[in-house]
């Protein structure tokens, strides 16, 4: 029994005892319910072998989505807690457990995973490729950030959940102060996943330098494709500096070495600023792929084209430099100097510049345009003036005297709400109904679309404003329970009513989901929504090979021309297509990484032994294969194309 | 005899030997930790540039702009990212 004791979890309560029962639940339901139907050989066949990114984009999403369930089934418990002063809802270690892995979740596991599920889908088929550079490395980037994801939601009923806060500051994260395994769960689980975002990353970049459709030169890709690009060219750059950093924090923790802790010649601070050097870009990998998605969508919905497509590109590239320059502002207060202050604030504030230009684009977009107010329209329009809010109160705290006021208060909170839910949040559900019936063949219900919108829209501003004023009374984040003299009480009643209403407009998404399914109508052209760019030129749902012959390109919006101007985007016949063959090494090689991180978190030094073998067989198991694809016959082509509705021309 | 012997490909491989020669005799020869760091912090970096252009061939593709952007944009970055960190926890840290 003495091996299972470390298992147990060192501050049980009813939440804990809860999920326990429900994920066993949930997994009993899923093994008969496979059982049952006989789905297993369907899942793995279609699903945990695929190598087809618009197959993994969709995997992806569910797992996105999932963890946003998880991540805001913690949001409204914190809100709850908070709701009114001196709450005994939760004590104060599962508060802390619950604001560290609502911020982990939702920013590495839920956003992170939201944008690579809509690059995934859209990046191939807007440049009209077949699929990515290195497919088979596309599903291993997957299941690298599924299991790494795993293992991080495993941790709050095996071993007990990290407490010291998403950034998980040292010493706090240390072995002096966070004694049980919670904090390992933290490092190994974002090492995994963070493996596989760099994959990707290299992936992506590589895809759209080299295999972009003829004609189209980088000056003519669509926008998202372009921010796509920047995008993983800033994972490459910053993931490594997060890599490092988590594995200078493992050694800390589980060898006793001393990087980041305060004798022996450690240096607490050292990973404050190591994190944020990652830390900062992040932020603008998660924000610059929402760029792209809105004006994708903003264009399509003035029936305009995109005003300042030049200064739209050099925007972002001045952005993805900028990034990396600012990271000191994320710590102001930790004891530099006014020189290194005044320098980093005013780097901060120059990046309000790009940003700048960017939203007069749009608006400059909209004007005298045919605007459509549709769901993904309504989601971008949204976002502007929210966003701005947000990007205002970003600028204040990017002053560093007046940091000293905010930094740590809820003010800050609620600055990084307004930002990354409407820049971010916002982006993903537009993306989400923008591409939709290009990814599942019917169209989501628009009128409860736009009921989400509003309540989503409404209660952000409703749960987020009043933080703005508790904050600069001086409520500090990250506090289980204040008094009642303190006058907070009723800003965080208002904050916990509108984290109600957000729910409401997250279970109306969902709602919406189960309801289209069942009754959307399945007769949409492929191109609904009359857009701009080459994804639309193929069927609905995309076949196999995304394009029976690759299309040619001769503007930023060739489709767009291909439908106006009469201009001739498929030349050429039907050729045999060449296609990656499925594999189940990624899937495989996820779950050894599962099981690798897993002995690491519990020192279990002869299962880590074990396990890194199996990662060395699975590497071994490619270098030696020999799978050189397969080809996909002119007469199966032309039967799914008829199948399809006919071969365009 | 040019296809068994390219001399850009030779000349780099003697180059690289005298690079790491002279990184080797900070072991051998007595001299200051600064002078010993100068040389092998310049020697690195020259043998890094010459494995990329002669061995790598960085600079031998269509793609030779890509290339040499992404790496000055890398090179970039990790410059930022030392000297910012030596900024803010030693020099400008009171």
């Amino acid at each position: 029994m003495d091996f299972f004791a470390r298992f147990a979890v060192p501050n049980p309560g009813p939440t804990i005892y809860a999920s326990m029962v429900a994920i066993a639940l949930t997994m009993v339901a899923i093994f008969v319910g496979l059982t049952y139907y006989k789905k297993w050989g369907y899942l793995w066949r279609e699903w945990l072998t695929t190598v087809d990114h618009k197959r993994i984009g969709i995997m992806y999403l569910i797992s996105a989505l999932l963890m946003l369930f998880r991540g805001g089934v913690d949001a409204i418990m914190m809100r709850a807690q908070t709701a009114v002063p001196e709450n005994t809802l939760l004590g104060a270690q599962e508060y802390n457990e619950i604001f560290t892995t609502h911020g982990v979740v939702m920013i590495i596991f839920m956003a992170m995973a939201f944008i690579m599920a809509l690059m995934n889908f859209a990046v191939p088929l807007q440049i009209g490729a077949r699929d990515v550079a290195f497919p088979r490395l596309n599903a291993l980037s997957f299941w690298l950030y599924f299991f790494g994801a795993m293992l991080f939601n495993i941790s709050f009923v095996i071993g007990g959940s990290p407490d010291s806060g998403w950034s998980s500051y040292f010493p706090l994260a240390g072995t002096e102060y966070s004694e049980s395994v919670g904090t390992n769960y933290y490092m190994l689980a974002l090492q995994i996943s963070g493996l596989g975002t760099l994959i990707t990353g290299i992936n992506f970049i590589t895809t759209i330098l080299k295999m972009r459709a003829p004609g189209m030169t980088l000056m003519k890709m669509p926008m998202f494709t372009w921010s796509a690009l920047i995008t993983n060219l800033i994972i490459v750059f910053a993931f490594p500096v997060l890599t490092v950093a988590l594995l200078m924090g493992t050694m800390d923790r589980l060898f006793a070495t001393n990087f980041f802790t305060t004798s022996n010649g450690g240096m607490d601070m050292l990973w404050a600023n190591l994190f944020w050097v990652w830390g900062h870009p992040e932020v603008y990998i998660l924000i610059l792929p929402a760029f792209g998605i809105y004006s994708e969508i903003i264009s399509t919905f003035s029936r305009r084209n995109l005003y300042g497509y030049k200064s739209m590109v050099i925007s972002m590239v001045a952005i993805s430099v900028l990034s990396f320059l600012v990271w000191v502002h994320h710590f102001f207060t930790m004891g530099q100097g006014a020189l290194v202050n005044s320098i980093f604030s005013i780097t901060t504030m120059a990046i309000a510049v790009p940003t700048g230009i960017k939203i007069f684009n749009w608006l400059f977009t909209l004007r005298k345009g045919k605007i459509v107010f549709t769901t993904p329209m309504l989601y971008s329009l949204g976002f502007i003036p929210i966003f701005t809010i947000g990007g205002v109160t970003g600028v204040m705290l990017g002053m560093a005297s007046a940091d000293y006021q905010y930094h740590n208060t809820m003010f800050l909170v609620a600055h990084f709400h307004l930002v990354i839910i409407p820049g971010v949040v916002f982006a993903m559900i537009a993306g989400l109904f923008y591409w939709w019936p290009k990814m599942f063949g019917f169209m989501l219900n628009e009128r409860l679309g736009k009921w989400s919108f509003w309540f989503i829209a409404i209660s952000v501003c409703v749960t987020f404003f009043p933080m703005f004023i508790s904050g600069l009374d001086g409520q500090a984040r990250r506090m289980y329970t204040y008094s009642e003299s303190t006058g907070f009480g009723i800003w965080n009643l208002i904050s916990f009513i509108g984290a109600i209403g957000l729910a409401i407009g997250f279970a109306l998404i969902v709602y919406n989901i189960y309801y289209s399914i069942r009754y959307s109508t399945r007769e949409i052209p492929a191109d609904p929504w009359d857009a701009r760019s080459l994804e639309w030129a193929t069927h609905s749902p995309v076949p196999e090979y995304n394009f029976a012959i690759v299309p040619e390109v001769d503007s930023t919006e060739a489709f767009w021309d291909y439908k106006k101007k009469g201009y001739k985007l498929f030349k050429g016949k039907y050729e045999p297509i060449h296609m990656p063959n499925n594999s189940g090494v990624p899937f495989l090689m996820g779950l050894v990484f599962f099981v690798w991180g897993f002995a690491f978190v519990f020192g279990m030094w002869i299962f880590a032994v074990i396990a890194s073998i199996g990662i060395a067989a699975c590497l071994a198991h490619r270098s030696f294969e020999k799978d050189h694809g397969r080809y996909i016959s002119v007469e199966e082509i032309e039967k799914t194309e008829k199948d399809l509705g006919g071969a365009k021309e | 005899m040019k296809e068994l012997f390219p001399p850009k490909q030779v000349l780099g491989f003697v180059f690289s030997i005298v690079l790491t020669v002279i990184a080797l005799s900070v072991y051998f020869l007595d001299m200051s930790f600064e002078l010993a760091m100068t040389i092998l912090l310049i020697t690195a970096f020259i043998q890094a540039a010459v494995q990329l252009v002669v061995f790598m061939h960085a600079g031998e593709s269509k793609d030779k702009k890509s290339i040499y952007t992404t790496l000055y944009y890398g090179f970039f970055i990790a410059l930022v990212t030392v000297f910012g960190t030596l900024l803010t926890l030693i020099w400008g840290y009171y």
